[in-house]
């Protein structure tokens, strides 16, 4: 196939609503977006965002997301630690959600956008059509890890019943909450057009 | 260049009719694929016509086309929905002769404790403050359209950072953490919906139908006039 793109051309489309400019135009003549060919200092960004991320992560994991008080006991749990609480009362699709949403996610998440933004330099063997659909994926999903800080929220907001039964968020629920958002900037810095950028080299499918 | 791949839903002709000709003449329908840069010659399709990337396959054209009476109802709805389950109560437990009673706000305000703060913030722009800030940008930028006047100032800045914010805005997610938590303590408590419950569950609806109706594309070009 006969591939010009617009920075071949000479041109460049606004990232924000694909309006198409000579290159060497500062802003979006319709929306005043600042126009630049490919996202500026994309894998730099991306690493940065994902570093912060994983960092982030790893306290989430620790340290208790929830803290139960019920009748003079006090309970703390993890996040995992909850999800295993859930399976034991026989909710096992909500414990499903959330071990996905809290832990497969975000987990896959690093494993993929560290692998977009690792093979956009070097020669791979993972196809370009499949590079794009983990990107639309990843950027689909990640959003939905939130779940578990809405439900901390949600309960602390709730269950305030005095001496019967209260609720208090844990400093996990700090981290990782930070963590869902540092990882959504990565994705969001990531260009797919990078991918495009060099030659496939990967075996041709057929 | 090429001309974009047309669909209509059932036959492809990707790869038909490649044409080698740049036409600066017509600037409005060159189109770079957002996600992988490649220029098409997009010609004015009929309407429920798609047209793909030739290399990557990403829709350049949706087909859909923005009704504003639809978009502005919905965005109307949204609004007033949301701001409805702010003052009505959300939630409410029961449990050894103790209740509580929680609205939205409440929930946004679960971390007031210190070092908590941040989280406040976030979660109260998540759930309430960027959707609404979405709605009344969209609002703002169509609204003297729908009315046949010239588009207000700043119009298509106010679009563009309605679409930015779309990621950010997590409405339906916290729902579905409305129902996690309503697990985790039905058990525990007696649970009782309040009217804001109901009112916030409609606006998620509406918001996800408002995402289906509204293509961006034919919202920009309405807004092309803007002087
Ligand atoms: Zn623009
Ligand atoms: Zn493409």
């Amino acid at each position: 196939m006969n591939v010009l793109t617009a920075r071949e051309a000479g041109l460049v489309s606004c990232h924000r609503c694909e309006l198409v400019h000579d290159q060497g135009v500062a802003r979006c003549r319709r929306c005043h977006a600042h126009l630049s060919s490919r996202k500026p200092y994309s894998l730099q960004r991306v690493w940065a965002w994902l570093i912060a991320g994983i960092v982030a992560y790893i306290p989430a994991n620790l340290y208790p997301m929830l803290v139960t008080r019920q009748l003079g006991t006090t309970h703390e749990d993890t996040i995992v630690g909850g999800v295993i609480v859930l399976a034991d009362t026989g909710a096992y699709g909500i414990a499903g959600i959330v071990f996905f949403a809290s832990v497969v996610v975000p987990l896959s998440k690093f494993g993929v956008i560290a692998l977009l933004a690792w093979s956009v330099t070097r020669p791979n063997s993972l196809s370009q059509h499949s590079r794009l659909h983990l990107h639309e994926v990843i950027e689909f999903v990640g959003r939905w890890s939130m779940i578990d800080v809405f439900v901390v929220a949600l309960l602390t907001a709730l269950v305030q019943l005095g001496a019967a039964a209260s609720v208090h968020p844990g400093p996990a629920a700090v981290c990782f909450a930070l963590s869902v958002v540092f990882t959504m900037l990565s994705a969001q810095a990531f260009d797919p057009r990078l991918i495009w950028d060099r030659p496939d080299t990967s075996p041709k499918e057929t | 260049m090429a001309v974009a791949g047309q669909d209509d839903d059932v036959s492809r002709s990707c790869g038909a009719g490649l044409l080698s000709r740049i036409d600066y003449l017509h600037p409005m329908t060159l189109l770079a694929c957002p996600s992988c840069d490649m220029l098409h010659d997009v010609p004015d399709l009929p309407q429920g016509r798609r047209a793909y990337c030739l290399r990557c396959n990403h829709m350049l054209v949706s087909g859909r086309h923005t009704s504003l009476d639809r978009t502005l109802a919905t965005g109307f709805a949204i609004a007033i929905l949301i701001v409805f389950a702010l003052f009505f109560p959300f939630l409410s437990i029961e449990e050894l002769g103790f209740s509580n009673t929680t609205t939205l706000l409440g929930v946004a305000a679960a971390f007031l404790d210190g070092w908590l703060i941040p989280l406040t913030l976030a979660v109260t722009a998540s759930i309430v403050a960027i959707p609404l800030i979405r709605v009344a940008l969209l609002i703002y930028a169509l609204f003297p359209i729908w009315r046949g006047r010239p588009p207000a100032p700043h119009a298509a800045r106010a679009f563009r950072w309605s679409e930015a914010l779309r990621p950010w805005s997590m409405a339906e997610i916290f729902v579905l953490g409305a129902a996690v938590a309503l697990v985790k303590v039905a058990d525990l408590a007696t649970i009782g919906f309040g009217p804001a419950f109901w009112a916030f569950c409609a606006a998620v609806f509406i918001i996800a139908f408002e995402r289906q109706i509204t293509d961006a594309a034919s919202i920009w070009s309405m807004l092309d006039n803007e002087p």
